[in-house]
């Protein structure tokens, strides 16, 4: 009762959150952190509650990207029909790249994932007749569904967070479910599943291949908030800064990557205002995280506000 | 004919590059169990210290070894400051390499600026030798004879000296290794130090072939991992076979299919991950 209360409270915020921000600009940014709350959550499946450190997320966000686009420029397809389609081929390659990548767990996983990763932003780059190389792929027009136009910032806004309000509670069942508990004790107990009987590489299949379909819901909405791709998308800066919501979030929590998007969107924003290295400070905070707050802000957070109760209760 | 002949030598030079990279990089894998995600950083910050090296007028080789010394300094600070203490997370140490890379990488951007650079072979490796009828570059000729060297000297010292001992044991057995009285830490940092060197001196070598421009670093790193996986961790046969057979993927991909050269690298790690997943000669699981 009380998760639901909160929930309903949240979902109002984020509904409220235009009129309180007022300049479109915001609206725009806030768009930007519920897409990369999207993506970022669906890394945490792999991440968080899989225990597999994937460091190639950003292939789910471009091919779903550049498969909408270039079905939309070549075929002329509707937005609704592009986006389908690009989620229907994500999902497939996320099926084939999962046969591949949990041949290993751990680093070799790591390393698998970033290998794959940096062939399809190779891809992107030099396969110019596809993906247009460089200069990427553009003239992509927003959808109207039941004739709302899209095109302003505020119109998007809820169009994503209808997205979004739908993903968290989708993901949140998931990762609740009996199939979400066999995939924590995978993470935690791979041997001890596997004698209790649970195939824990279907598993963990299963929880890749449903990572890559979110990570394609946010690559569909990130390129009709653009309304444009480059090979960035599928770079491996990409795949670190999602990996750095993740982490810094609090991997394993549910509101952890929207926590963690919400930081690395806005530090993105403020500090691309005032220096140009943003790459660079991308990395002294990861290496920050990493060194002083290994378990990410919302978990942090909450041991803090845990131990003042213990405090004051005796 | 000639067309075969060059590409194969090319092949060759590229194949010897990537193994003074990801001889390295297997190595550190293989003894510490850390992915150095900052590898191909290295490689591009050894390239840039030559680069400026040279630019003094300073001998070629002298500036290899420069830079190899001064990436090998850089590499054990990373080590001592912010990997040791890290020691037991591997996942925390692999992401702090990354942040690491990212930030060589914007520093390098920044010092040397956007536009690729050439860097000059030394003079007396300049001009063309005929290889069987096909004309090939004297220098890749010499890097090829320089991987050799680099391999036959990386073997003896793995597998005829005392430290070289040390390392085998710490790849096989890290706990008995520290059992029975082998200074695991200095190791580590020893063999980081040598690492970052190969990588650093890498750079430079490679630096007339390739040229030096941002993104190098994200050009080699995948090519470094993919040999790796190939080849399997902590293993310098399997680095050296590994980084052959990409470096003739990689240079008859780029004649023949130029479009998707990045593609058909992909296609070596799908069979060999399908077949024996710890790589060709890999002695632990990655």
């Amino acid at each position: 009762m009380k998760r639901a209360v909160l929930a309903a409270a949240g979902v109002a915020a984020l509904a409220l959150l235009p009129c309180a921000l007022g300049n479109e600009y915001y609206v725009n940014l806030s768009s930007q952190v519920l897409i990369a709350a999207i993506f970022a959550m669906s890394l945490n499946i792999l991440v968080g509650y899989g225990g597999l450190v994937s460091l190639g997320h950003a292939a789910y966000l471009g091919v779903g990207a550049y498969a909408t686009a270039w079905v939309a420029l070549r075929f002329g397809l509707g937005p609704f029909a592009s986006g389908a389609v690009a989620l229907g081929v994500t999902t497939l390659m996320a099926a084939a790249y999962g046969v591949l990548a949990l041949r290993a767990s751990g680093l070799g996983f790591l390393m698998i994932t970033l290998a794959l990763g940096q062939i399809l932003w190779g891809l992107a780059y030099r396969w110019v007749s596809v993906t247009g190389g460089d200069n990427g792929l553009s003239g992509l027009v927003r959808p109207r569904p039941f004739g709302i136009d899209l095109t302003d910032a505020r119109p998007f806004y809820y169009f994503t967070l209808v997205v979004f309000v739908a993903a968290f509670a989708l993901i949140a069942l998931f990762v609740r479910s009996p199939f979400g508990a066999s995939l924590q004790g995978a993470r935690d107990q791979p041997r001890r599943m596997t004698a209790l009987g649970f195939h824990v590489w279907m598993i963990r299949w299963i929880a890749f291949v449903v990572s890559g379909f979110w990570g394609a819901v946010a690559g569909v909405l990130y390129v009709y908030y653009n309304n444009f791709i480059s090979p960035h998308a599928l770079s491996l800066t990409q795949s670190a800064e999602v990996l750095l919501m993740v982490i810094a979030g609090g991997p394993a929590t549910l509101l952890g990557p929207l926590v963690g998007a919400a930081l690395v969107v806005l530090v993105k924003d403020v500090a691309s205002a005032y220096v140009e290295r943003w790459t660079l400070l991308l990395g002294v905070i990861f290496v920050a995280i990493v060194l002083f707050l290994p378990d990410g802000l919302v978990p942090g957070v909450r041991r803090l506000w845990v131990d003042r109760i213990a405090r004051r209760a005796p | 004919m000639a067309f075969w002949i060059t590409q194969s030598l090319n092949s060759l030079a590229l194949g010897g590059l990537l193994f003074i990279l990801s001889a390295g990089f297997s190595l550190i894998f293989g003894l510490m169990r850390i992915a150095n995600l900052s590898h191909g950083a290295y490689f591009m910050l050894g390239a840039y210290v030559g680069l400026t090296l040279l630019r003094t007028g300073m001998n070629f080789w002298l500036a290899v070894l420069l830079a190899g010394v001064a990436i090998a300094i850089f590499g054990g600070l990373i080590e001592r400051f912010v990997l040791r203490r890290l020691a037991g997370q591997t996942l925390s140490q692999v992401l702090a390499t990354l942040g690491i890379a990212f930030v060589i990488a914007d520093s390098c951007l920044w010092i040397w600026g956007g536009d690729p650079m050439p860097l000059s072979g030394p003079a007396s490796l300049r001009g063309a030798v005929r290889v069987m009828g096909a004309l090939f570059p004297l220098y890749r000729l010499a890097v090829i004879a320089l991987a050799l060297a680099a391999f036959v000297a990386l073997w003896l010292l793995v597998e005829k000296t005392r430290m070289g001992a040390m390392i085998r044991a710490g790849v096989d057995d890290l706990d008995m290794a520290r059992g029975v009285g082998i200074p695991v830490r200095s190791l580590f940092t020893a063999v980081f130090c040598l690492g970052a060197a190969l990588a650093g001196m890498g750079g430079v070598i490679a630096g007339p072939i390739l040229s030096v421009y941002p993104g190098l670093d994200a050009d080699m790193l995948p090519l470094a991992l993919v040999v790796v996986i190939l080849g399997g961790v902590g293993s310098l046969v399997g680095a050296g076979v590994g980084s052959v057979v990409i470096g003739f993927i990689y240079t008859f991909g780029q004649a023949l299919l130029p479009d998707l050269a990045y593609v058909i690298l992909f296609l070596p790690m799908v069979l060999v991950l399908a077949a024996r997943p710890r790589g060709l000669f890999g002695r632990i699981a990655a």
